[in-house]
């Protein structure tokens, strides 16, 4: 070995001229067209998101509508009262899987969110009952939510700060807060909620116009959104995409919300009272989903969480403060899970000492379902939602075939397990890795 | 030497319990030089780059940045001296896109919401004023980039956060012929900046390369600190394997 090097030294070297044709793109540029290709890549490339999700809730409508047509000779399910009873039964789950994949992002679990919810409720309940403390029912909302932060504060102390795992801190809490649940509420069978404004939340519709005025703000929010980013954009010098996307984006949620507006805004009773317009549940979702989704893609928080999931030694190195990220999104899990909690025991009604105590696992397999990944780094609430949608059709379109609630687990199962595959040989097909992608 | 050195350490110590892994390390890296750092595997060149970073601080010795004895405790009192550090396995998040990562901790924000434009601006002016052209695009998941091009992103990410002091820990360890290269012109255009920068290489070709000064560890001990051009190939391969004894004065 000499030294010298064989080739010219790098200081003499040409490349230390400023690139000209060096560009660097930013895939936002070129027109429709190009979008549209570089987005086909992308799917091809095993970035799918909740396509699969997308798709399989468009094939179980379809297979319902049709078996119910055969099977009992009348349409059941497609009808505009089980669209609105399938969005409040949905309601729960799609906040629960929500609340999921905060924690799930980073590659955690949160086990004990149902009877985190179970603990919540038995406080609201206790609390409100009217023979005996019979506290103002927002009041008592509140000290709910409270005891949820404690919860999440809990886990996320002995998950980040003591450095447990959460499948373990959660499953003693999962175990234990069963017990606590039962303490405080006794085995005395079911509690009855009677505060008409919390039963109203999953039993009461708004106005018509209220839900076109729904509509309308969204459109109105998505617009501004698109053009304070490209105005961004615009500023920084950085090309924007074409323009068209944001009109097919406003396009879609026109066509789409309006059809689901304007099917719920019609009467869908079958006695003589009227019953009508978009369940209250459904714009207290929507803004938790626009709010977490802001932060999620828009806020250091969020930006920290996915980097977490992605490589923590990396964020850690980065400067990212990485026990307090975990110990919030375990905070932030336990709240949105007691809010999950409150939409469950509105549309029943009432709670029971096993409250909360076997929806954890739907809640982490519609997250899954809806192409978020276990490994952590990867998905989004919206996929989490999707993926709610899609297990509360199932269990609501079986419902109506009577069939025996055994083969709704079954299928439930068989579902999480074949968009799972999807997931994984869409990845395989493009190169890409099993793990930790 | 005329020039202050940059940074200046001096009888570092470090152990894992009982093991001593640096035993009175004393390390000097200039402005806009190169300073490549050689040993043998173990020697401990991992763990003196940890200190400065602050990942793994040091356990006695005195750090001196620009003449003034400093504590790194934590990555924080690192980067905010401006101490950059390019890991040996690459801390880049697989799931971000290359400008979530250059900005990664230090993002660009509006009333708290992220400027995704400047960021992107940024990021692609600095990948430009490095003369980086295998990238096609700055929105690329860093999880389809190929090992050359992410050593360029973790490299570019130091220089975004106009470090005066890049560290980096066998760059080219897994990289092709090419990708060598491109990734030993990146440290000189980077020097050339005006960075000090301190390589760690196991390759004595790119750091005959690319080197101004040549430093060997020997188990915890820096045994020679020498100009590249006082030296040859095979007496630092001495000095590595402890064969041979420097006996001229360190820089
Ligand atoms: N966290 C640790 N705990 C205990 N021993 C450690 C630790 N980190 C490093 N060591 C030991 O310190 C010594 C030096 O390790 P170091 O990683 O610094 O070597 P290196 O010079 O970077 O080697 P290589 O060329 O293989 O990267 C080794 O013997 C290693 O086993
Ligand atoms: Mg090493």
């Amino acid at each position: 070995m000499t030294p010298t090097p064989a080739s010219p030294p790098p200081t003499e070297d040409t490349t230390n001229l400023p690139a000209e044709g060096g560009f660097i793109g930013s895939g936002q540029e070129g027109g429709l067209g190009d979008q549209v290709r570089a987005y086909f890549q992308r799917v091809r490339h095993g970035d799918m998101g909740a396509l699969p999700a997308i798709g399989g809730l468009v094939v179980l409508v379809i297979l319902f509508s049709v078996l119910s047509q055969t099977m009992l000779g009348q349409q059941f399910f497609l009808t505009e009262r089980n669209f609105a009873n399938l969005l409040t039964q949905a309601a729960s789950l799609v906040m629960l899987a929500m609340a999921l994949v905060f924690v799930i992002l980073l590659g955690e679990i949160d086990l004990s969110a149902g009877v985190t919810a179970g603990v919540a409720l038995s406080a609201f309940v206790v609390l409100t009952k009217p023979d005996g403390v019979n506290m103002n029912w927002v009041l008592a909302l509140l000290i709910a939510i409270l005891v949820g932060v404690a919860i999440g504060t809990f886990n996320g102390f002995f998950v980040s700060r003591v450095g447990i795992p959460s499948f373990v801190v959660t499953l003693g809490l999962f175990i234990g807060l069963q017990g606590v649940t039962l303490i405080v509420l006794g085995d005395g069978g079911v509690f009855r909620i009677q505060i008409p404004e919390f039963l109203a939340i999953q039993n009461a519709n708004l106005p018509i116009w209220a839900g076109w005025t729904m509509l309308g703000v969204i459109l109105l929010v998505s617009f501004g959104m698109s053009m304070w980013d490209r105005r961004l954009r615009t500023r920084a010098g950085v090309p924007n995409r074409t323009i068209a996307l944001v009109w097919a984006k406003l396009a879609v949620i026109a066509l789409a919300g309006g059809f689901v507006v304007a099917v719920l805004s019609s009467n869908r009773s079958s006695s003589v009272k009227v019953i009508e317009g978009v369940p209250i549940v459904v714009p207290i979702v929507l803004v938790i989903l626009w709010i977490g989704t802001f932060v999620l893609d828009r806020t250091k928080f969020g930006r920290y969480i996915y980097a977490i999931g992605g490589n923590a030694e990396a964020a850690r190195r980065s400067g990212v403060k990485v026990i307090t990220i975990r110990w919030i999104a375990f905070i932030v899990c336990s709240v949105l899970a007691v809010v999950a909690g409150v939409f469950s025991a509105s549309k029943v009604g009432s709670i029971n000492a096993g409250f909360g105590t076997d929806t954890v696992l739907s809640g982490v397999a519609a997250a899954v379902v809806g192409g978020v990944s276990l490994f952590g780094g990867r998905g989004r609430l919206m996929h989490a939602a999707i993926g709610a949608l899609v297990i509360a059709v199932i269990a609501n379109g079986l419902g109506l075939l009577n069939l025996p609630a055994g083969v709704n687990y079954i299928v439930t199962g068989g579902v999480l397990v074949l968009a799972a595959t999807v997931d994984a040989v869409s990845r395989v097909r493009a190169g890409g890795s099993l793990i930790r992608t | 030497m005329a020039d202050t050195p940059l940074i200046e350490l001096t009888d570092v110590v470090k152990s894992f319990g009982p093991v001593n892994v640096l035993k009175g390390v004393n390390l000097k890296a200039f402005a806009g030089k190169v300073t490549a750092l050689v040993g043998d595997n173990g020697a401990g060149k991992s763990t003196l780059i940890k200190g400065l970073a602050g990942v793994q601080p040091y356990d006695g010795g005195t750090v001196r940045f620009e003449g003034e004895e400093v504590h790194l405790h934590s990555p924080r009192d690192a980067s905010s001296l401006g101490i950059e550090v390019v890991y040996q396995d690459l801390a880049l998040c697989d799931n971000l896109d290359i400008v979530q990562n250059m900005f990664l901790g230090r993002e660009e924000t509006v009333g708290g919401v992220f400027d995704e434009g400047q960021m992107e601006r940024e990021a692609s002016e600095t990948l430009r004023s490095l003369s980086v052209r295998t990238v096609k695009s700055v929105r690329q998941k860093v999880s389809s980039l190929s090992g050359g091009q992410r050593q360029t992103v973790a490299i570019a990410r130091s220089v975004l956060k106009k470090a005066k002091l890049v560290i980096l820990d066998e760059p080219t360890a897994a990289l092709g012929v090419a990708q060598t290269e491109q990734v030993l012109n990146l440290v000189r255009r980077l020097a050339d900046q005006g960075v000090a920068v301190i390589i760690i290489s196991h390759n004595l070709q790119d750091v005959f390369k690319v080197a101004d000064y040549i430093s060997v560890l020997y188990l915890g001990t820096m045994v020679a600190s020498i100009p590249k051009d006082q030296t040859t190939s095979d007496d630092v391969v001495g000095y590595i394997t402890g064969s041979k004894t420097y006996d001229g004065v360190n820089v």
